[in-house]
């Protein structure tokens, strides 16, 4: 079986635009959170989230220009300019921009959302109750179709291979990065590029998380202690945006060409609870179950498992998913330490599995686990060490980060130190 | 019948009174023929600017290329979808409606402006 490994990284997250510039802070155990500016919140109940800064590009601030001409931007909605631009970093990293046809005909792009074009629906729709029909922009439907990251990727590069788009809620990240290596495996491509956008905050999409009881609604005093994974003061999640994409590629193709390895695909694993629509089933099985069919795939014992990356969300889904891991690492969940990330960037939705897939790769490359902070208050008494408000530097050989969404999806994926 | 006197609004439009309008319309009509090279020179040009900054805009092209016989498509970047969404921008500019044949004829920026000029 051809393997598959990870040769490029690209971020734009709520702590900053950049991959080391987001994982320094994250190791800090920043928050991104604040209250929101993207639009006014007075009709709605949360009035914060951890948007992404736009600024001039440095100190980490996410410059639009840099990745796009505002003509082309104009165009898109703002999670296909998060996709662009994090796909963009992942590309150059990997130095995989090709220029022969060969080369390009075995390049493909698997980026996907939880939403897509949430802000651009809403506005829309809200121009056109007021204009009529006839002033809908052409670039409206182009602009907020959740495939056009892919599209636009693909049109940018050159990347003639499969092109496809990954919608699961928020398993969508990992899923885009599992299946992508699926397709490597299987031979339809060499390097696919592969990830998660997202660009949801705004007033449709915090009302409808509002009135599906999603959303931390008690700190817009202190927003950035309002996402606190496992603590028993947490009161809901705390919206994200940004994306998160990686370069993978067939391990002989990456070798050949001297490309810097980060860590390998090692297993995928995917199930569903066929239980609730929001609310995972209560023993956790689902998760239980994909997380030990991307065991299976690595060929890995429980034991082997240094790292995980939570899903982790701060809301009551907390201690489910802790419950499936420690059946699923039995007598071995005190030598594990387990994260949620999302403690410091907020829930990024259909990109949180494509960041967290980074963050899993960073942790195997620097051998550190970053912290899950504002767990002051443990709701839960757990063997796991979950490297409460304190990065923990530790072997880590294997990494697991866990993805799941809305109408009972899981994906796991395993990253394995190469 | 009662009758309501020569102005009275009988359907709720104000009623149109030709002993009013009449000298009136001569006095611009006057006004118009008289400088009605310039005046037609005026508009032109208003509009062209007003389309220019359009065309700029929306395309992201030099001022300087924006010349009377450039074409959107072939000097100018744009695609077709680009040009639906300009003479979109020009009818929400210029508050007229263009049907889509009619927008099918425009492909240059004389042709815009020409078209423009004569529907206003």
């Amino acid at each position: 079986m051809r393997r598959v490994v990870v040769t490029g990284l690209g971020l734009v997250t709520p702590l900053a635009c950049g991959v080391e510039e987001t994982w320094t802070r994250l190791l800090d155990g920043v928050s991104g959170a604040g209250k929101i500016t993207a639009f006014d919140t007075s009709r709605v109940t949360t009035d914060y989230a951890c948007e992404v800064k736009h600024g001039d590009g440095t100190d980490g601030t996410f410059n639009a220009d840099d990745w796009m001409e505002p003509k082309e931007r104009r165009k898109v909605d703002d999670f296909i300019l998060y996709g662009i631009a994090a796909a963009d970093q992942a590309v150059k990293d990997a130095g995989w921009t090709p220029e022969d046809e060969a080369s390009r005909l075995r390049t493909g792009v698997m980026i996907g959302s939880g939403i897509g074009g949430l802000k651009s629906i809403e506005a829309t729709t809200l121009m056109m109750a007021e204009k009529g029909p006839r002033r809908v922009s052409p670039f409206f439907i182009p602009g907020a179709l959740i495939n056009l990251i892919s599209g636009q990727v693909s049109i940018r590069y050159g990347f003639k291979g499969p092109n496809h788009a990954v919608v699961t809620a928020c398993s969508t990240g990992a899923h885009a990065i599992g299946d992508a290596a699926r397709l490597i495996k299987f031979g339809d491509a060499d390097v696919m590029i592969a990830g998660g956008a997202e660009a949801a905050i705004c007033e449709i999409g915090i009302a409808g998380f509002n009135s599906a009881r999603a959303l931390s609604t008690k700190r817009s005093d202190e927003p950035e202690k309002a996402s606190r994974p496992y603590d028993a003061d947490r009161d809901g999640f705390v919206m994200g945006e940004g994306a998160g994409v990686v370069v993978l590629e067939e391990y002989e193709h990456a070798k050949a060409r001297g490309a810097k390895i980060y860590a390998e695909v090692a297993g995928y694993g995917l199930s569903g609870d066929a239980y609730h629509i929001t609310a995972p089933s209560e023993d956790g099985d689902g998760g239980y179950r994909s997380m030990q069919a991307a065991l299976g795939h690595a060929g890995l014992e429980p034991g082997d498992i240094d790292y995980i990356n939570a899903h982790g969300t701060s809301t009551m889904a907390d201690t489910i998913e802790l419950t499936a891991v420690e059946r699923l690492l039995g007598d071995n969940a005190g030598k594990a330490t387990m994260s949620s990330t999302k403690s410091m960037t907020g829930h990024l939705l259909g990109a949180a599995g494509a960041i967290e897939a980074i963050f899993s790769i960073l942790a195997i490359r620097d051998q550190v686990a970053p912290p899950t902070i504002n767990l002051d208050n443990p709701a839960v008494e757990t063997p796991l060490d979950l490297a409460a408000n304190k990065k923990v530097e530790r072997k880590i050989d294997v990494a697991l980060s866990n993805s799941f969404g809305f109408g009972g999806t899981n994906a796991s994926v395993i990253f394995r130190k190469v | 019948m009662v009758y309501l006197g020569p102005h009275a609004p009988i359907w709720g439009e104000p009623p149109r009174i030709r002993g009013i309008q009449e000298p009136r319309r001569g006095i611009k009509g006057k006004t118009r023929v008289a400088s009605a090279q310039n005046y037609e020179e005026r508009i032109m040009s208003d509009v062209a600017d007003r389309v220019k900054k359009i065309v700029v805009e929306h395309l992201g092209v030099d001022e300087a290329k924006v010349t009377e016989n450039a074409s959107f498509i072939d000097d100018l970047g744009a695609d077709s979808l680009d040009t639906v969404e300009l003479v979109m921008a020009f009818e929400e500019e210029f508050g007229i409606e263009i049907p889509d044949d009619a927008a099918e004829t425009i492909q240059t920026f004389g042709d815009a402006v020409k078209f423009i000029s004569e529907a206003t």
